[in-house]
């Protein structure tokens, strides 16, 4: 089912959660809602699903207008990031609960229920823990009984807020994994709320980056990545290097004293730094290393740049670093590979 | 050998805390109610099955445990409804509602039975306006159910507003979004919640009903096998300097609540067995 946002806003208070939102999504598509806290992508999540109005704009499902229609009506799967499973209720009936309050006309009966309960827990993958209550579960297992669930009802739409936001890195990175293949499988409209832009590179379809209320960009991982609309979404999705003044692209070097261009301002993706013992061309610029810090199977290295203050981060792999052999303290030259240049007005 | 293995403990304090407590019981309860079972020991068991089974002895029971239920259902439903709604709405005036709920613990007991004997009775506020109706309160063991539900409200409120309010909206908004009524919520998914607390103010309003005798005695008329709880005839006993005789119904009464409160606690466990 596609879900189309019209000019959707809420306040809370004085505080401005959404300013004049509209998006669209396609049906049977996976989309990321991203953005740092406080920028309204959970306050989106809950207008769309019903659990909160807003004040002005409207929300329409394959077309319909489904603003003032309750939560119940909307036939939403809603997952939550502390799971919110019912404690006292086995897996099983955790994951029945949505077939079993249904009205005695449009019910399953019971041998239904229990076909569709065991099949949903294998999906999931936890066939054997029908009859465990959820505090005996990981996080992990919780989150795919809490998503089991959700899917029993058959939603239309599928909504995860911060999913796997209260698991543990090995955990989590699996689930996304995992996610990603059962939306292959099942093709149900998904929308999840993520702070984290490599989840959201990696699982999601399309991208929507939120900030202030506001939406900056919406596209695919790769679009938002390599043309990123403007210097937040540019400085949300990975680290970014800012340089005051045009940084032109290789060929030139760094121009500050460039009065038309004193608004401007160059970032550099930290992988996008080159480091050198000798100065390739003009836009080498003479460093000095900081200091190095070894990240699994990435290195980053501070370099402070000569007659600039402020300091730079470079990204290198771990091969690359130690065919250098670079030191802390040494000399070297850095070189851009890829400059985006933003007019100054357009502040992060 | 020793008795406890030791507990290579980080936080230290085991033992002490241990001694401590057993000694605490040990002089506030055990051994005033040990004092009690030994005075009853100088009944014969024929003189103490007749003095506790006697046919006003009998009425008192009934009428106390009785009222006391009664009175600890009446509260196990109103007590959560009014936790609920303090929880739950904010309404002008809600902090001084939340203060009143305590005063039942404050209130001199002799201060609340003679108020509601004066309400109650037949030319009281309300008594006068029941009366008509053929509803008798005061001197009636509806007057003594009555004074038990007031005194034990605030036990059920207590316990109950705390769960209620670690009640996370989330499990609402699941159950809400899975297709569940506003009732099939509340019945499945909220009171399997709170049923535990729901239990512990039973069993704490039912024993304080039990145990209550200041309020009770200015409303209940005191009428032998109508309306005499168990504690005035604790009381008439020892006023006729009967002490075995005392002791052997406070036997009974204490044996009786001890069991009520173990069977609570049993069903209180068996309420959160998903917890384990």
């Amino acid at each position: 089912m596609s879900i189309k946002i019209e000019n959707i806003s809420k306040q809370f208070g004085t505080f401005t959660a959404l300013g004049n939102v509209t998006l669209s999504i396609p049906s049977g598509e996976l989309v990321a809602l991203l953005g740092p806290s406080g920028s309204g992508k959970t306050t989106l999540l809950r207008i769309i699903a019903g659990l909160e109005t807003p004040d002005s704009g409207k929300i329409l499902f394959n077309g319909e207008d489904t603003t003032c229609s309750h939560v119940r009506e909307r036939s939403v799967g809603f997952v939550f990031q502390h799971y919110a499973l019912f404690k006292h209720m086995t897996v099983f009936d955790n994951v029945a609960f949505g077939l079993s309050v249904r009205p005695k006309s449009t019910r399953p009966s019971k041998a239904e229920i229990r076909d569709k309960v065991n099949d949903l827990l294998r999906l999931v993958q936890l066939e054997s823990m029908g009859n465990r209550y959820p505090a005996q579960l990981s996080g992990g297992q919780r989150q795919r009984i809490a998503l089991a669930r959700a899917l029993a009802v058959e939603p239309q739409v599928l909504l995860l807020d911060e999913p796997f936001g209260a698991l543990d890195a090995q955990v989590r990175a699996e689930l996304r994994r995992w996610l990603r293949k059962l939306h292959d499988e099942i093709h149900v409209t998904s929308v999840f709320v993520t702070h984290d832009q490599e989840e959201a590179l990696e699982v999601a379809d399309r991208i929507v980056v939120m900030n202030k209320g506001k939406i900056e960009q919406a596209g695919t991982p790769d679009q938002v990545y390599e043309h990123p609309a403007n210097p937040f979404v540019l400085n949300f999705l990975g680290n970014v290097n800012l340089f005051h003044g045009r940084l032109s692209q290789p060929g030139s070097g760094l121009h500050a004293a460039d009065g038309a261009d004193d608004n401007a301002v160059s970032y550099v993706r930290s992988h996008d730094i080159e480091i050198d013992r000798n100065q390739q061309d003009a836009t080498s610029l003479r460093a000095e290393i900081t200091y190095i810090q070894k990240l699994g199977p990435a290195v980053r290295v501070t370099l402070a740049i000569d007659g600039n203050t402020g300091y730079v981060e470079a990204e290198l792999t771990r091969d690359v670093f130690q065919n250098l052999g670079l030191k802390q303290g040494e000399s070297v030259f850095v070189r851009p590979r890829q400059v985006r240049v933003f007019v100054e007005d357009y502040q992060i | 050998m020793k008795l406890f293995k030791r507990h290579n403990n980080v936080l230290p304090g085991f033992g002490v805390t241990l001694g401590f407590t057993v000694f605490y019981l040990s002089v506030i309860v055990l051994i005033p109610l040990s004092a009690l079972v030994f005075r009853t020991m100088g009944l014969t068991w024929g003189e103490f099955i007749t003095t506790v089974t006697a046919p006003r002895v009998l009425a008192s029971y009934k009428v106390t445990f009785g009222a006391a239920l009664i009175a600890a259902s009446i509260n196990a439903v109103f007590g959560v409804l009014v936790a609920w709604v303090l929880v739950r709405y904010k309404f002008p005036g809600r902090r001084i509602v939340d203060a009143l709920v305590d005063l039942p613990f404050a209130l001199p007991t002799a201060v609340a039975g003679i108020t509601l004997a004066t309400i109650y009775s037949s030319n009281g506020w309300v008594g006068r306006y029941l009366e008509p109706l053929g509803i008798k309160v005061a001197f009636t063991p509806l007057g003594i159910t009555l004074a038990m539900t007031f005194i034990g409200l605030p036990f059920v409120v207590r316990t109950v507003q705390p769960v209620i309010e670690e009640i996370e909206v989330e499990l609402e908004e699941a159950a809400v979004c899975l297709g569940a009524s506003r009732w099939q919520t509340l019945y499945r998914v909220i009171f399997p919640v709170l049923l535990p607390s729901i239990l512990t103010g039973f069993a704490l309003s039912f024993a304080r009903g039990v145990g209550e005798y200041g309020s009770i005695i200015f409303i209940a008329g005191n009428m032998p096998m109508v309306s005499e709880i168990t504690p005035l005839l604790i009381i008439t006993k020892l006023e006729q300097f009967d002490y075995r005789g005392a002791t052997a119904i406070a036997c009974v009464m204490l044996l009786t609540s001890f069991l009520m409160l173990l069977v609570v606690n049993l069903l209180q466990k068996w309420s959160r067995r998903y917890a384990e």
